[in-house]
């Protein structure tokens, strides 16, 4: 038995190294199954919780274009976080089970829907920054060893460059509108910048599982390596909007040939990531509100199909 | 690990984020489909056609769509299933780029320098031409959500199938689309009346009194307003007394295989004569627009 | 691969096969939920096609599907170097390659 247990894990091994891709039926240490069923859970509830800030806003989007592109986004979320439930599927976890341990709090979602949006220039900034943190994080992700996970990172990808830039296009109309829009923006990158640099993980020297999914071929670059990526991406395109990035520290480092910029607060994001998020409670408790809501849907719809099924079989039985 | 020039590539977007300003994807805008709508919204008044009862009647048909839009937006992250969330947000899509089109119409045939966001954001509630089914809320019981479309569905499709000959181009042309889309909307309620109805005993009873909470709003459907009476004469608008038999036709069918049983509840009396159509609304209607337009009037003169 | 006892009932996974345009195979595009197959075939529409016209939908149920299993092979047989799996789990369309 061991012997085979060998030849399979240097099967899976020399598969990862060769950069081809784990499928669902093949063998797979079960430290990298559990590692996957995380953190593509964790995304896909990412996905569903991060429809809530936005969807605060729909229905009082100031213009009826602007309504239907917020509309059209969130949708695309409520698809992302299925893609994402039926990848981690194919790894032996049902979407109702993941659901549970998202509503009591047992997995995490990302830190920064624990935020509140509090004006529409947060609509906007939520798809510059947030997405573009995300999409810095995703990219990777789009060659990541797991098959199914990244087939749906490729189908993501695609429908979130379209997020970013409606973020993008909404700021700049909104510098270019009244002195108010334009301090709106810049009051809500003031707030969203920091928890977005956040979104990339704690420090390398703090991540100890980074190198075990590097390993694997589920991580590709580490948290400080995106989140550098990410800030020298945003320092242009704030320049461009005329906003400034609440960061003193910022500088072009001409040496490194990137810029230098100051650490978010690290005991913010433990805190946050361990509950104490400024919208972490009422997150969860809407996301337990709409499941508990709908149970009765659900089974509705469960015993129609049973019927269904037994009046079909009946009529065979008949005939 | 050295990084892959493939993976450098597609941050590119990011980095072209500044020359794309222009971005407008019509599946955003309008939904697919109405780039061609939105050439026509420009077309001449038809010969013979009153200019202010064409913009008033399409007022109506696009108030319906966007007040009805308002009230399925309010399901977003509260459906309950993730495949329904995206079901439902392609029904307030399709419903809102009618209403986009509809309003940019009134605009437009009104000549008063308005646009579909003066008409949406800054009219008062008598000035809104929707019937009261449209504006009913449902406090998010499914039952209450899928009785309305049911109806609102059934009635609007009867609506738009005939106006698809209609004289203005516009109302033709938000017709022709809006079939496709309002067949669809009609066919997911009524498959969600049918497990609703015929599924447990909970469902049942949910989807009964769903269909007695919408059912007050019915008759209103089918009064027919002197702005609709002069239209139909000028071969632009359809009576929508007329459509009465085959809405009720399918909904009797429906209610016959989801074991539902049609209310006999007495329709909703006029207001001294008026109805929706005639600005006359429910108490409701004040709620949906102060949310509906509290942030386009907070900021006067922005744009967005 | 077994999954975690649960008293409560999932609606069924399905998988999705979309013919994209005339002259093309099917093609496994995702997986969803739902009751019975004309609300998988419905809401297979609204996610996966986004109601494109002309675009012809094969649903099934994923516990119908009878499918090999490489590992059963391997690694006793020398697994041949460009061997492809076919499970049929978000099967990629070829050109939706993220061109961001």
């Amino acid at each position: 038995m061991a012997e085979e247990t060998e030849a399979l894990e240097a099967q899976f091994d020399a598969t990862v190294a060769a950069d081809r891709r784990i499928e669902p039926r093949d063998w797979m240490p079960e430290g990298y199954r559990r590692t996957l069923i995380r953190q593509i859970a964790q995304h896909a509830h990412s996905e569903i919780i991060g429809m809530q800030p936005e969807g605060n806003w729909i229905l009082r989007a100031p213009s009826l274009r602007r309504k239907a592109i917020l509309l059209a986004k969130v949708q695309d979320e409520a698809g992302h976080g299925m893609y994402l439930y039926a990848a981690a599927e194919t790894l032996g976890v049902d979407r109702e089970d993941l659901t549970e341990r998202l509503i009591d709090s047992r997995q995490k979602y990302s830190s920064i829907f624990n935020y509140p949006a509090l004006s529409y220039a947060d609509i906007g900034v939520i798809g510059w920054l947030v997405d573009g943190a995300a999409i810095c994080n995703q990219v990777p992700l789009c060659r990541c060893s797991y098959g199914p996970y990244a087939r749906a990172m490729i189908r993501i990808c695609k429908e979130e460059s379209f997020h970013q830039r409606q973020g993008y296009e909404l700021l700049l109309a909104m510098v270019n509108g009244t002195d108010a829009q334009r301090e709106m923006v810049q009051e809500s990158v003031n707030r969203w910048w920091w928890p977005s640099l956040m979104m990339f993980g704690p420090p390398d020297g703090d991540s100890p599982n980074t190198q075990q999914s590097m390993a694997w071929g589920i991580k590709r670059h580490t948290n400080d390596e995106l989140r550098q990526r990410f800030v020298d991406m945003s320092v242009p395109q704030a320049a461009a909007l005329g906003i400034t990035l609440p960061d003193p520290d910022l500088r072009w480092n001409a040496e490194r040939g990137a810029h230098d910029h100051g650490e978010p607060d690290w005991a913010e994001f433990k805190a946050v990531i361990s509950g104490s998020g400024p919208a972490h409670a009422q997150r969860i408790a809407h996301r337990r509100r709409a499941h508990e809501n709908g149970a009765w849907v659900r089974e509705a719809a469960q015993a129609y199909a049973d019927k269904q099924a037994a009046r079909v079989a009946g009529k065979g039985a008949a005939a | 690990m050295s990084p892959h020039a493939q993976e450098e590539d597609p941050t590119n977007a990011y980095q072209s984020l500044s020359e794309t300003t222009e971005h407008d994807d019509p599946r955003w805008a309008f939904g697919s489909g109405f780039e061609d709508v939105q050439a026509e919204i420009e077309a001449p008044v038809p010969d013979g056609v009153d200019a202010a009862d064409l913009a008033e009647y399409c007022l109506m048909l696009g108030d319906d769509a966007l007040v009805c839009s308002h009230r399925i937006s309010e399901w977003v992250s509260n459906a309950p299933e993730l495949e329904e969330e995206v079901a439902l947000a392609n029904t307030a899509l399709d419903l809102l780029g009618q209403a986009r089109v509809l309003l940019s119409r009134a605009a437009q045939v009104e000549g008063a320098g308005r646009d579909e966001d003066a008409l949406a954001y800054l009219r008062g509630e008598a000035e809104f031409r929707n019937v009261g089914l449209a504006e009913l809320g449902d406090d998010l019981d499914f039952g209450v959500a899928v009785a309305r479309l049911l109806v609102f569905s059934t009635w609007r499709l009867a609506l738009l199938s005939r106006l698809r000959d209609s004289r203005d181009p516009v109302v033709a042309a938000v017709a022709a689309k809006g079939v496709k889309e309002l067949t669809y909307h009609r066919d997911w309620a009524a498959r969600w009346a049918l497990r609703l109805g015929d599924g447990t005993d909970e469902s049942h009873r949910r989807m009964q009194a769903g269909l007695e909470t919408v059912w007050p709003h019915v008759d209103e459907l089918f009064r027919t307003s002197d702005v609709e009476r002069r239209l139909v004469d000028a071969g632009v608008a359809t009576d929508p007394a007329a459509t009465r038999d085959e809405v009720d036709a399918v909904l009797d069918q429906v209610f016959a295989a989801a074991t539902l049983t049609r209310p006999t509840l007495p329709g909703r009396g006029p207001l001294g004569g008026r109805a929706g159509r005639q600005g006359a609304h429910t108490e409701a209607l004040g709620h949906v627009l102060d949310r509906l337009q509290s942030l386009a009037r907070a900021h006067p003169g922005a744009s967005w | 691969m077994s999954s975690e006892p649960t008293n409560k009932r999932t609606w069924p996974l399905y998988e999705v096969f979309v013919r994209g345009k005339r002259g093309l195979n099917h093609v496994h595009v995702g997986s969803l939920h739902a009751a019975d197959d004309e609300m998988a075939l419905h809401n297979a529409r609204d996610v996966y096609t986004r109601r494109n016209e002309g675009v012809s939908i094969w649903v099934v149920r994923a516990d119908l599907i009878t499918a090999s299993s490489p590992d059963e092979k391997d690694p006793f047989f020398a697994p041949s170097a460009d061997k492809v799996y076919r499970h049929p789990t978000f099967y990629a369309i070829p050109d939706e390659v993220p061109h961001l």
